[in-house]
């Protein structure tokens, strides 16, 4: 983060160990500062600070000038010779993109949210964007409509783009992930006729739908019945199904549940065909699920467009993390030109209290959040899983292919420049079902477990 | 005579009418909702759900009420434009009968020259042979993947999905006509000594004119019945994406207001080939 060029006594000229432009004592109250709530403010404050230091480059005369006057008059003064709103204005579009036209890839689901909500509610065209967001029939279809390049980005599960990059389920290309979309948002729905069955012991034979190979879900739901001793690919059947297909095969009961996702779970229930076993942060609290994803060349081709969508992107993820919006959020994607789907069924996914389907009403305000860092941590722990089931034959880097499609330095910097505070890559704890995983040790991770194909 | 023929008209349309009243009846009686059985809810879960969860049973399907209303909501406002995902029926359609067109009409132009090779040269006929035998049972959807990943553009893919579906019942059709038109004619013309396009134009292609038109009558419905799938698994607009669309909804009414569309155009497409054969039967 900035250090506050506002405050006259602030200690100049000692850096942080996390490398970032502040004193070491200052850093957990800077890296905690409380960002100015309002949007609008905090551009403002960014660009003053950015103006302030142009206007003087030496600390001490910065320091000096606005010990004489104050801040606020050290500002009016400025503004008197230099067009601060338009400057603002300025920063907040960013570089001219070289491509203002662009279209985005969604799957209906409450994952893409700040994808599909940056549309109506205006987040592109803040960036100067024209953004046209294309409702697509499944993840097979968007990755081949992204590969040729018919969408210039896309939101993909988070696998995916690991997945493209390496080669496995479709040829390598470079792609990239330079921010997640939500975590957790996920849950188990089964049949109602199950509803006396809650222990994974008793599920030998279920069918189960999980919306793609390359999917969070597929890998949490073999995780979770492997470590209730469950053979995933031998004791109960997975099968790939689209999202929006789940409901109409469970109500024909042509599988017995799935995991999947939002607002597929409440949906069920909304029509009295299923009920929510568990949400999927009671297995990962925190897990990645879908993300925003971007070729390597489109990024590179056009780094203005590609950083004010991002900044786009960023912005809605930041609006949508806010607890008060998401009623307005919910009101926003409903319409059958997004997700369409009841708003009932949305508002209860996105503010988190809902119809369990077994006729109680439960309350969890984090069972969908929206936080776009992409951790590399998340990518190997999903490429161990890979290893783990068998989809990645050939030993890897793991670290080095995380670094790669995972941009979280892009993101940090996209962050800082938006003036919020991005997060220190490398701490990162991941616990699912009570076992900590340790990054640095993929292949021990591996090997640790009693079910697996590798 | 002519008032028998009137009056079974007449008693074969106030049976088709009847049979509808049945349908519509018992469907109507059937999609009643069954009244509350299960336990009293909680007000607060119950106002979380769709009505038929809150009393324990499953959503219900609408009754034909509920889908003339869909209907007719539909069909006084087809060309609405509510943004990129959300396009009038009227527009639907369209975009789906102008895939068909265009890739029924470049299988057309393919699959009669070559019909008209394959009818004529015994040979070329057997050299071909493995491969229509094998290709034509294929389900048309199965090119999809193999179209999205080498044409890499899914309308093209969509049309190209048309197109193979098209072409065998044309493709085999004309050959069989060109094969099978009258010995005595093709040796009246040789007699005359007219040149072989000539025969082809002014002989083979009239002769065969009816057996071709039958084709194409079998292959637009063929690539009718084919577009609706295609555009569920591809989305993006057509009327094969609005059922998709509102399969996501679970909204019935919808689906099926789109399936009556469907037929009506279908019945359209093949009066119109129909009433084209018509135009090119000779009487033998």
């Amino acid at each position: 983060m900035f250090k506050d060029p506002f405050d006259p006594k602030a200690l100049l000229g000692r850096r942080c160990g996390c490398g970032g432009d502040h004193a070491a004592a200052d850093h957990d109250r800077l890296t905690a500062t409380t960002v100015p709530a309002a949007e609008e403010q905090r551009w403002t404050r960014v660009v003053d600070a950015a103006v302030l230091r142009a206007v003087f480059p030496v600390d001490a005369q910065r320091r000096l000038f606005l010990k004489k006057v104050g801040a606020a008059t050290a500002m009016a003064a400025i503004s008197s010779v230099f067009p601060l709103s338009a400057a603002r204005e300025a920063f907040a579009q960013g570089g001219a993109p070289e491509k203002k036209d662009l279209k985005v890839g969604f799957i209906p689901i409450t994952c893409a949210t700040p994808i599909i909500m940056a549309h109506p509610m205006g987040f592109y065209s803040k960036q100067g964007l024209n953004v046209e967001v294309v409702k697509t029939a499944g993840w097979a279809v968007i990755r081949d409509k992204s590969l040729a390049k018919e969408y210039d980005a896309s939101h993909m599960l988070s696998p995916m783009p690991l997945a493209i990059s390496l080669g496995i389920g479709s040829n390598p290309v470079p792609w990239t992930m330079p921010a997640i979309e939500n975590i957790n948002g996920q849950a188990i729905t089964l049949a109602v006729k199950h509803k006396d069955k809650r222990d994974p012991k008793d599920w030998k034979g279920f069918r189960f739908a999980v919306p793609f190979d390359f999917s969070m879900h597929n890998y949490l739901l073999r995780y979770y019945v492997a470590e209730h001793g469950l053979d995933p690919d031998k004791d109960i059947q997975i099968r790939s199904v689209p999202p929006p297909e789940m409901v109409a095969n469970l109500r024909a009961d042509n599988i017995d549940g799935f995991l999947g996702p939002d607002p597929f779970n409440q949906r069920a229930v909304f029509d009295g065909v299923g009920f929510i076993h568990l949400l999927t942060k009671e297995l990962w609290d925190g897990h990645p699920c879908c993300a925003f994803t971007v070729s390597k060349e489109f990024a590179t081709q056009n780094p203005n467009a590609y950083r004010a969508l991002l900044k786009a992107i960023i912005d809605a993820t930041a609006y949508a993390s806010k607890q008060e919006n998401r009623k307005e959020i919910a009101k926003a994607i409903a319409p059958a030109n997004y997700l369409n789907q009841p708003e009932t069924v949305l508002e209860q996914i996105l503010t988190g209290t809902y119809a369990d389907g077994l006729g109680a009403v439960k309350k969890d305000p984090n069972r969908i959040d929206f936080d776009p860092f992409p951790w590399n941590q998340f990518a190997i722990w999903i490429m161990t899983q890979m290893k783990r089931w068998g989809q990645l034959k050939a030993d890897i880097d793991y670290a080095k292919v995380a670094s790669e499609v995972y941009l979280a330095t892009d993101t940090a910097n996209m962050m800082k420049e938006m003036g919020l505070t991005p997060p220190d890559p490398s701490k990162k704890t991941i616990v699912v079902m009570g076992k900590a995983f340790d990054p640095a040790k993929p292949n021990e991770y591996v090997e640790s477990f009693a079910i697996k194909r590798s | 005579m002519t008032a028998l023929k009137n009056s079974l008209g007449l008693r074969a349309a106030l049976l088709s009418l009847l049979i509808f009243a049945a349908i519509v009846g018992l469907w109507q009686i059937a999609a009643q909702p069954p009244a509350a059985s299960g336990p009293a809810v909680d007000p607060e879960y119950a106002k979380r759900v769709g009505a038929a969860a809150a009393t324990g049973s499953k959503s219900a399907m609408p009754t034909p009420a509920d889908i003339g209303v869909t209907i007719w909501k539909h069909l006084t406002d087809p060309f609405y434009v509510r943004g990129t995902n959300d396009k009038g029926i009227g527009i639907q359609l369209a975009y789906s009968l102008g895939r068909v067109l265009l890739g029924f009409g470049l299988a057309a132009l393919a699959a009669v020259p070559l019909g008209f090779l394959i009818g004529m040269s015994p040979l070329v006929y057997r050299a071909l042979d493995p491969f229509i035998q094998i290709l034509k049972p294929v389900s048309p959807l199965a090119w999809m993947p193999l179209a999205l990943y080498t044409i890499k553009d899914s309308a093209i893919s969509s049309i190209f999905v048309i197109f193979i579906c098209s072409v065998w019942p044309m493709l085999i059709n004309t050959a069989f006509g060109v094969a099978s038109v009258r010995r005595e004619w093709l040796n009246v013309a040789r007699t005359l000594e007219v040149g072989p396009f000539r025969t082809a134009f002014k002989v083979i292609l009239p002769a065969a004119a009816p057996t071709i038109m039958t084709g194409m009558r079998i292959s637009i419905g063929i690539a009718w019945l084919v577009i609706v799938a295609a555009e569920m698994l591809v989305g993006g607009t057509g009327i094969g994406y609005f059922v998709w669309n509102e399969w996501n909804n679970l909204s019935i009414a919808n689906i099926v207001t789109a399936i009556l569309l469907i037929g009506v155009v279908g019945l359209l497409l093949d009066q119109g080939l129909a009433w084209l054969t018509k135009l090119v039967t000779y009487p033998e």
